[in-house]
């Protein structure tokens, strides 16, 4: 790792605790008496090579991307959004309450438009309490966005339960979205154009964090506090603007997922995507196009795992596993990378 | 209304605040220990996910309680050594790790359930009971306070033995100057890292208790992701107790009661739906925190590895 | 009683010498007599060495600290370490306190070769360090930081603690209360608990990093007082320091570090036997080299021989800058940092004011709330004439404000960010670096290679991170950034620091060069030589009020060294 040219180090830094995690995994399928070769042949196979799981593939990396074009904006600024699950699920429920009211008089491109912008604002009001706690107060924002995000999934199941639920079903949900009024698919794929909103999300995100002035002020912050204060930077209203357009990136996530795949939430429905997307992020050390390329990988396993869950006896918690696996192999490299020498 | 004062409904609510508050106690404490020498503990949910595992299956298999809660312990410490290693030794960022551990610990042990016990879901005979002798005869209070598991008694001791610790014995010195300047406990000749370690395998038993009290007493029985939040709350707990391990037990005492509300409000015949009560919980946390935002004080040093000559 | 305060106190510099004179203890014959008398030669031939270093090495990464070094240290002589900041001095002594080891060579401790591995094996060899930073836990009281490092099992024992504290309070001549919390005491008294604490276990030889950087001239007196008490019993003192006139005065026996080699020593004889001034180009020839000598306006300043500074300035115009009981009280975050208290100011084009003080006495407040980083809670601040009291940091720029931290990494720059990033650092968003709100990081790199190639920083490229740079190219870097051309007052808070002696010259000079264009400066240090020599005028902090401001001019350095008593200017 030390000679090798700049890009493939790059590469290998963000290859590597993935190989690792894989191979850990394995041997913990094995003792489990579970052929981890034979699983993860299955989950490439059903994730990625098959067109019918290549979609499914696909259509999982929206809610993903978006919510992680959510957390680059955080981390850069330093700000730890571990609320991630409440935000997405409580804008997905707006989006899924508001839609089917505005579908009767409206016309669908405003139906889907003012839907998807609700979402994100909810998302934002939802991050705004520990956002000002931390601004005014200093308040550890890890604390404050889990609870919210407690908080947040029991409200959404409330919401569902009492206020918008379906009196026409069995199982408590809200009222279904038509498929003809959600967003529309790609060519004749079952993939729908949310995709393109989440990847246009991600680069532009990128884009304004490496090429603005905002998004300098904003590494600022994340980098160095101090050094934010001392260059005249408003470090609360930074603070602000950073979490909630976190929050609104996760709502609009959540959002897509109801009206372009489910048209509907079901009560005690909590993907908790956040604990995948997380450590992804990390691996992408917060680069917009390096999100794009793991986030399939996650997607296709996530998509060849609940396949498997069902095929081969293999729950699809052990993902799970997996990730906390790559967290701890990413941290480890850095490690090792840090004590190399440096240039005098 | 006037169901809500009747005895079987006050027993309830006591009992239940008791039972649902010592695995957030647990927590608070062991958190407690660990910030107070500069170590954030995010993966103690994680850790009282194993305590709760391991804890289960020890009395499940062995028939012991006291076993069993020693297993937990034990599987708490397993957990916490993994912080050990990763942030203390090699100084990785605290944080990614914690929620290494708590991801990884919500998947192992849902997977472990899953091939072990999800065919049947064994249950556990309710743990044993130690009424107090004069006081446990009290109307109300004494089913209510004077009639639990012996570890409920001990949790309450260790308390004050924790308040002791702290202030008078070189450990609680030594965590506190590690916590506070660990340049200035190593020139004094304490191992900070050692000191760290210590505290992180604290949390880790005290957590990993937690735990096992959650499954095998509260619940009787293991449940994937049981824990639902409990570890953050005592890392809440931990935050605005500001060292005071008295705080900590009144702040479970707290939020005891309002988990207690749902099967109290429903011995009382009252219908609430349990969502509402669920968020309960969380809705004082945020009302405490925002109401205490000023107040809570975290040790300078926290979150941050310590290496020897950066001063 | 008076005997060691007399005899030194003659030749040090900041204005101690004055104040002495007005102590009542101080009589001729004293101040005549040599130093400790109980160094007759023959004593002196007996002392032995409690601890020594033998062709000792130290290197780190791209640099070697120390180079085949070998010393002595004797019992009750007092063994002075000389260089200039990065001659290995605080190598040295982390070898000693068992922070660092060896890479070659071997120390021994009573005549024993020794593998000092920690703290706590250090303590055990009987040596104890006050180091320069204090270690002490603000939070824990005087007792409890006494009593840190016993066994962990242990209950502490209070009673047992108390009796030494007093046993050694008695014997330095303190009087701390013990059960003060640490992070209340003032900087001496934290300082006097530090050699209380090193002495803890009747230690054999105490190392003191640069202690009087923190002193005021009193307390550097009783410093000297404690120091002989401890000599008499037959410690080994070493004092490490970069001020000759602190040297001459408490020192038996110097050593003289340039870049981590042995550069000479003068043994006590030698050193009797010398004049002022011999002593004086002996000891600067051996730390600069015999034919690098800095010029002779530093000579003299090195030599505490301190050049004075004549006003320059005609004062005609409304003053540029104002502050007119300025309180910074209560205002958010202060961290046990003094606030201002009703401090007033004024400040003309060219000129520079001088700020001196024991550090911690409400400086950082001051250059905070000029730059409009703090607000002030109470008091008007002026440029010009305009009220900006209102006005945060961008406003004060566009006034013309400008800032040098004395925090290089941790607040002016952003280590990770590049050189040109952080040249720019304070203008983020504004044209012609920014149009729209895009950065056009074209022309930001190439405005950072023309500042490069001006103030001749060393930098592998514009690209670098600034952290990797050293002290002295991020101070360029800094200066570069502040004193631009837009720049009409400027505040600069320890533009030295840390640097070395070249480095420290080129800032000197740069804040010259500033005000000679027209510029109004502020320049807070603790080295008052420096701001002798650069100043018009010099104010004296004292608990956040501005205690006096001086004119640099004779009699200059008593009347600053009574202001940082707390006395009223005289």
């Amino acid at each position: 790792m030390m000679t090798l040219p700049a890009p493939l180090a790059m590469a290998v830094r963000v290859v590597a605790p993935i190989a690792l995690a894989l191979a850990v995994g394995g041997f913990a399928l094995e003792l489990l008496g579970k052929n981890p070769i034979a699983y993860y042949g299955f989950v490439l196979e059903r994730g990625l090579l098959r067109p019918g799981g290549l979609q499914e593939t696909v259509t999982r990396m929206a809610p993903l991307l978006l919510i992680a074009a959510g957390l680059i904006v955080a981390f850069r600024a330093g700000m730890w959004n571990l609320g991630s699950d409440g935000q997405f699920l409580l804008a997905a429920v707006t989006a899924a309450g508001l839609a089917p009211a505005l579908a009767d008089t409206l016309p669908r491109a405003l139906v889907l438009v003012a839907s998807l912008l609700a979402g994100a604002l909810v998302g934002a009001l939802w991050s705004l309490t520990p956002a000002i706690l931390k601004a005014r107060f200093g308040l550890n924002e890890i604390i404050t966005t889990l609870m919210m995000s407690f908080l947040g999934v029991s409200l959404s199941n409330v919401l569902i339960k009492l206020l918008l639920r379906d009196p026409g079903t069995t199982v408590p949900q809200t009222r279904s979205l038509p498929v003809e009024e959600r967003l529309p698919r790609l060519f004749d794929t079952t993939v729908h154009s949310g995709l393109l909103i989440a990847l246009a999300a991600v680069i532009g995100v990128h884009l304004l964090m490496t090429r603005t002035a905002f998004g300098l002020r904003v590494q600022v912050l994340g980098t160095n506090r101090a050094a934010a204060v001392h260059a005249g930077l408003e470090v609360e209203r930074l603070i602000l603007a950073a979490f909630t357009l976190s929050a609104a990136l996760i709502g609009l996530g959540g959002a897509v997922e109801v009206l372009g795949v489910w048209g509907t939430v079901r009560a005690d429905w909590n993907p908790a995507y956040g604990a995948l997307v997380v450590p992804l992020v990390f691996l992408a050390r917060l680069n917009g196009y390096a999100v794009i390329a793991l986030t399939l990988f996650f997607a296709a396993l996530m998509t060849g795992g609940e396949s498997a869950a069902r095929r081969m006896g293999v729950p699809q918690n052990y993902v799970l596993v997996l990730v906390a696996l790559v967290l701890m192999f990413l941290a480890l490299i850095e490690y090792l990378d840090r004590r190399r020498p440096r240039i005098a | 209304m006037s169901a809500l004062l009747t005895e079987p409904f006050l027993t309830a609510l006591i009992a239940g605040a008791v039972t649902a508050g010592m695995p957030l106690l647990l927590a608070g404490l062991g958190e407690q220990i660990s910030e107070k020498a500069g170590v954030l503990n995010i993966g103690i949910e994680g850790m009282m996910l194993l305590g709760a595992y391991t804890g289960f299956v020890v009395t499940y298999t062995t028939g012991s309680f006291a076993l069993g809660f020693l297993g937990g312990a034990l599987g708490g410490m397993l957990a916490s050594l993994i912080v050990l290693v990763l942030c203390i030794r090699l100084g990785l960022n605290q944080i990614v790790i914690g929620i290494a551990v708590t991801v990884g610990m919500q998947g192992l042990t849902s997977l472990l359930h899953y091939f072990e016990f999800s065919r049947e879901y064994p249950r556990l005979a309710a743990a044993p009971v130690w009424v107090l002798p004069v006081l446990g005869q009290i109307p109300v209070l004494g089913k209510a306070l004077f009639s639990h598991t012996a570890l409920v008694y001990a949790s309450v001791v260790l308390v004050a033995v924790l308040t002791w610790v702290f202030r008078a014995t070189h450990w609680g010195l030594d965590l506190e100057a590690a916590g506070q300047r660990p340049a200035a406990l190593d020139a004094a000749g304490v191992d900070v890292l050692r000191t760290r370690a210590a505290a992180v395998l604290s949390t880790g038993f005290l957590s990993g208790l937690g735990g096992a009290y959650l499954s095998i007493v509260g619940a009787g029985i293991f449940v994937p992701f049981m824990t639902g939040g409990a570890g953050f709350i005592g890392i809440v707990l931990a935050m605005l107790a500001r060292g005071r391990p008295l705080w900590v037990l009144l702040g479970a005492i707290l939020f005891g009661v309002s988990l207690a509300l749902t099967t109290a409000l429903q011995v009382a015949g009252i219908d609430v739906p349990t969502d509402v009560v669920q968020m309960l919980p969380f809705v004082v946390v945020m009302i405490v925190l925002v109401v205490f935002a000023r107040h809570s004080m975290l040790p300078p040093a926290l979150g941050s590895p310590y290496t020897r000559g950066e001063r | 009683m008076g005997r060691g305060q007399g005899a030194r106190a003659h030749e040090l510099g900041h204005g101690a010498r004055e104040v002495v004179a007005a102590d009542r203890d101080v009589t001729d014959s004293d101040a005549a007599a040599g130093p400790d008398a109980a160094a007759t030669p023959d004593a002196a031939a007996a002392r032995q060495a409690v601890a020594s270093l033998r062709e000792v090495t130290k290197r780190f990464p791209g640099i070697v600290a120390l180079e085949r070094v070998s010393l002595e240290f004797r019992a009750g002589e007092t063994h002075i370490l000389l260089g200039e900041n990065g001659a290995g001095k605080s190598t040295l002594v982390n070898l000693l306190a068992g922070m660092l080891r060896p890479d070659e060579g071997e120390i021994l401790v009573q005549g024993r070769a020794v593998r000092i591995t920690s703290p706590r094996r250090s303590h055990e060899l009987g040596i104890g360090v006050v180091y320069q930073q204090l270690l002490l836990v603000p939070s824990l009281t005087v007792l409890e930081n006494l009593m840190l490092g016993g066994p962990w099992w242990r209950p502490l024992r209070r009673a047992a603690a108390l009796a030494r504290f007093e046993d050694l309070s008695r014997m330095l001549g303190t009087r701390i209360d013990p059960d003060a919390r640490v992070g209340a005491l003032s900087l001496g008294e934290q300082q006097h608990v530090e050699i209380i604490r090193a002495l803890w276990r009747d230690e054999t030889l105490l190392l003191l990093d640069e202690p009087t950087s923190m002193l005021t001239p009193q307390g550097v007196l009783d410093l000297g007082r404690m120091l002989q008490g401890l000599k008499a019993r037959g410690t080994a003192l070493v004092l490490i320091t970069h001020k000759l006139p602190e040297a001459f005065a408490f020192g038996d026996r110097i050593s003289v570090l340039r870049q981590g080699r042995l550069a000479g020593a003068l043994e006590p004889e030698r050193l009797r036997a010398m004049s002022g001034a011999e002593r004086t180009d002996t000891v600067l020839a051996l730390m600069f080299g015999a034919d690098a000598e800095p010029a002779p306006a530093e000579r003299e300043r090195l030599a505490g021989r301190t050049v004075h500074h004549g006003a320059r300035v005609a004062r005609t115009e409304p003053p540029l800058l104002a502050l007119r009981e300025v309180s910074t009280r209560g205002s958010r975050g202060s961290r046990g940092e003094t606030p201002l208290e009703g401090v007033s100011l004024e400040l003309w084009p060219g000129e520079v004011l001088g700020i001196a003080g024991v550090d911690g006495n409400g400086q950082k407040h001051l250059a905070e709330v000029i730059a409009g980083q703090r607000a002030a809670s109470a008091g008007r601040i002026e440029i010009a004439g305009a009220d900006v009291t209102r006005g945060r940091v961008p406003e004060r720029r566009r006034a013309g404000v400008r800032y040098v931290t004395d925090e290089r990494l941790g607040e002016g720059t952003v280590g990770p960010f590049s050189v040109a990033t952080n040249l720019v650092l304070k203008e983020i968003g504004a044209a012609p670096l920014w149009r729209h709100g895009i950065t056009d990081w074209d022309r930001i790199e190439r405005h950072a290679r023309e500042v490069i190639a001006q103030y001749d920083i060393r930098t592998p490229s514009e690209r670098t991170p600034i952290a990797k740079l050293s002290g002295g190219n991020i101070q360029k870097v800094l200066l570069a950034r502040e004193l631009d051309p837009g720049a009409r007052v400027a505040i600069l808070n320890k533009p030295t620091h840390g640097l070395d002696f070249r480095n420290a010259q080129l800032a000197l000079e740069r804040i010259g060069a500033a005000a000679a264009r027209g510029l109004a400066l502020i320049v807070i240090s603790t080295e008052l030589d420096e701001l002798l020599e650069v100043s018009d005028r010099i104010g004296v902090m004292y608990r956040g009020r501005l205690a006096g401001i001086v004119e640099n001019a004779a009699q200059a350095e008593r009347r600053i060294g009574v202001l940082m008593t707390g006395a009223a200017a005289a």
